[in-house]
């Protein structure tokens, strides 16, 4: 299919946008100044400033003697940049590939797109007329070359439709402008009389690159085709990507949901088709005032099932907004993995194990609380306690060590040790008593100590002496000493945990 | 003619627990948790699975004996594969202690619930979902209404949850099929031995659907339940120094 691109150029970018902001100043001249080397030029102007004879470039001063009813705004730099790149995504509903082509212009890549809106003639249309009600005066032109399209769009007296092959007839009564090209290449090819593009278009290459320099003789191939040229879009495509259009805007509940639905219907038949599942999904909506916003959601595992993924995005349906109503739906694979035919990998049960529905149990929970919030645990290489199980994120990644039983471990553990009072007589004895919480318990049996260094490579302080100790209820309780025996200063017993 | 009529009535028994709601375990599962004689309180003497037991605990000391309980009952419960949901607000279980009850600690996900009012929430989920086979839930509160609802979950799903309740002061009545009460009591060793034996539960089955209720001492021994028949007294004031 051959490409076809569309120029969009905003005549008056600027000053539209001012004349939107504020309604009174349509029809008037004014024009936009920033300082430069100390005196005040313009850069931008409307229609009604330019019939005076106001031009870009001129000096405040003098652009007031012979406009005395001017009015002059402070021009701010990059402004233009901001408000392509905001048209730019309202352009993503005419097609998935927008480029900004700064100062004052849009580059689409509307292969396959146009006969959405019935043609050509109608698709451009629909953007001069939508963007007018807006406010913003434009000139679209399409055809077969990027070069081409933006020639035609900024020179061209009529014919704004090249139809295909015919850009190269389209270029040759052009002016120079028409190329992109520097102020000083075209200076130099006024002076020598090319006033057109035919005028010169058949010189041999060498000639043209001497006198010119390469990227004239590029920007020329470039509008012709000979070179190739490619669009840089504003946001990366998708390669999984689903849209729906509303014929009418909606905003109910149930019709935000079916709309969801058959949007995973068709994007998980695509992915099903090529083996593939999806890790992350994002549903971007857009309203018809203007506004949009999206939803993600993740999966722990490649997952091509639309009963799931409805699943995952209705636990957060409830933030879509639909305000007056949403015109379109899309939906984005973020990430999608091939899908792995074995799926009872989960700890390799052995039978009656769906490892799945378990998976998609924990995308379910993740959706509510959160990933950060589910831990599984591995053996971790340490002795210290608070470090042995190795929270690990991967579900189906196995122990690489076997869990440790010769110590024992409580059951229950406080995730910070609690100093309690106790009192030993000996050292390197448990203690007779000790008092947690207010209450005395008096230790009967006890096992111990286990001497665990702390892991200096990793913080420092003292080691700890671990007791088993049991009280008189047979209550078991991990307590230890932080450090060495001090006969003098006995505080430094702790509670740790709870045995079975 | 009196075979036949203790056959009758013997029919007759199973219907009607079947009408009360038990119902038979799966032919071919793994029934016998290793409870020995604490078993007989069950309907037919089968640990019920799919249901969900209630344990209570008033304290930490309590909870972690009921930790260790529910332990050994896993073990059993995965042997038959399928995952574990350990699913909590505030936890404290420290997953290496599972080693020594025989459940791999990297098979049991624990869901650190952030919100109190998730709990209930996750474990109706996780209870629906029949790749897993078996959650605990630790929680505080647990009301009929939602003891209903995690038990209509089970049903369906032949899963078997263990809710923890921490911390209760008084027990409302719930759905559950069981409700027990774990207390550590002192654990013995040989006589003249110092230190700290295996670990001793006084275990309490208050209530039981279709079952006798009982009270039994069972020692955790050799990754298995043993069930301490006559209780020896234990003199106090052991010295082990």
């Amino acid at each position: 299919m051959p490409k076809r691109f569309a120029s969009i150029w905003f005549r008056h970018l600027l000053t539209d946008q001012k004349a939107i902001r504020q309604k009174g100043l349509k029809g008037k001249a004014y024009v936009f100044a920033e300082p430069e080397h100390g005196r005040m030029l313009i850069t931008a102007l409307t229609e009604e400033a330019r019939k005076y004879g106001v031009t870009e470039g001129m000096t405040v001063a003098d652009a007031r003697v012979i406009a005395p009813d001017l009015l002059v705004f402070d021009g701010k730099p990059d402004r233009n940049l901001k408000l392509l790149t905001g048209l730019a995504e309202w352009f993503l509903r005419y097609t998935p590939l927008v480029q900004l082509d700064p100062p004052d212009g849009l580059l689409l890549d509307v292969t396959g797109c146009t006969h959405l809106k019935g043609g050509e003639k109608a698709y451009l249309q629909e953007i001069v007329s939508r963007l007018k009600t807006i406010g913003y005066d434009v000139r679209p032109a399409i055809a077969d070359t990027i070069g081409a399209a933006w020639g035609v769009a900024r020179c061209a007296a009529s014919g704004l439709i090249v139809p295909e092959g015919a850009h190269r007839n389209a270029l040759m009564p052009l002016p120079p402008s028409a190329l992109r090209l520097p102020t000083d290449v075209l200076l130099k090819l006024r002076n020598l009389g090319l006033y057109q593009i035919s005028s010169f278009v058949y010189m041999p290459n060498s000639v043209l690159r001497r006198r010119f320099g390469k990227n004239m003789v590029l920007r020329l191939h470039q509008a012709l085709g000979q070179e190739v040229e490619f669009l840089f879009p504003l946001k990366e495509p998708v390669p999984y990507s689903e849209r729906m259009e509303c014929l009418e805007a909606i905003s109910t509940r149930p019709s935000i949901e079916i709309a969801l639905n058959s949007l995973l219907e068709k994007l998980c038949k695509r992915l099903y088709g090529e083996g593939m599942g999806l890790r992350s999904a994002v549903l971007t909506w857009y309203r018809v005032d203007g506004k949009n916003g999206n939803i993600t959601i993740g999966t722990n595992h490649a997952s091509n099932r639309v009963n799931h993924l409805f699943k995952l995005f209705f636990i957060k349906l409830e933030s879509i907004e639909p305000g007056l109503g949403i015109e379109l739906f899309v939906l984005d694979a973020l990430k999608t993995e091939p899908t792995s035919d074995k799926q009872s990998e989960l700890w390799s049960a052995k039978g009656g194990t769906d490892s799945e529905e378990v998976a998609e149990l924990l995308d379910r929970v993740a959706g509510r609380i959160g990933n950060t919030h589910i831990h599984r645990y591995l053996p971790g290489e340490h002795y210290w306690p608070e470090r042995t199980p190795e929270p690990n994120s991967d579900i189906k990644k196995a122990p690489e060590s076997e869990w440790r039983t010769d110590k024992p471990r409580p059951m229950q553990i406080l995730d910070q040790p609690e100093r309690v009072e106790a009192m030993a007589l000996t050292p390197d004895y448990p203690p007779k008593l000790f008092i947690w919480k207010g209450e005395q318990h008096v230790i009967v049996g006890a096992d111990g100590p286990e001497r665990i260094e702390r892991e200096w490579w990793l913080e420092p302080g003292e080691h700890r002496d671990y007791y088993v100790a049991e009280d008189e209820d047979g209550r078991r309780y991990w307590l230890f000493r932080s450090g060495h025996y001090n006969a003098e200063n006995n505080q430094h017993w702790y509670l740790h945990g709870f045995f079975a | 003619m009196l075979q036949t009529k203790e056959e009758i009535i013997s029919r007759l028994r199973q219907d009607m627990m079947r009408w009360e709601g038990f119902r038979p375990p799966q032919p071919g599962a793994n029934n016998d948790l290793g409870l020995g004689v604490v078993a007989a309180a069950f309907p037919d003497g089968i640990f019920p699975t799919g249901a969900i037991h209630e344990f209570i605990s008033s304290s930490p000391e309590d909870t972690a004996a009921s930790g260790g309980f529910i332990a050994g009952l896993i073990q059993k419960l995965l042997s038959d594969g399928g995952a574990c949901l350990w699913i909590s607000y505030t936890r404290r279980i420290y997953p290496p202690a599972l080693k020594l009850f025989g459940v791999d600690p990297d098979r049991v996900i624990f869901v650190d619930v952030p919100l109190q009012k998730d709990v209930l929430w996750v474990t109706e989920e996780a209870l629906k979902c029949e790749g897993v086979a078996t959650v605990v839930c630790e929680t505080k509160d647990l009301s009929f209404t939602e003891s209903q609802r995690l038990q209509l979950a089970v049903e369906k799903s032949h899963v078997t949850g263990f809710v923890l309740r921490k911390d209760v002061k008084k027990a409302n009545t719930t759905a559950c099929v069981t409700r027990w009460k774990i207390r550590p009591v002192r654990s013995q060793l040989r006589s003249g031995m110092p230190g700290v034996g295996y670990p001793r539960w006084q275990v309490e089955l208050l209530k039981v659907r279709n079952g006798k209720p009982g009270n039994w001492t069972v020692e955790w021994k050799k990754q298995n339940f043993q069930t301490v028949i006559a209780p020896r007294i234990i003199e106090p004031n052991r010295q082990y120094a």
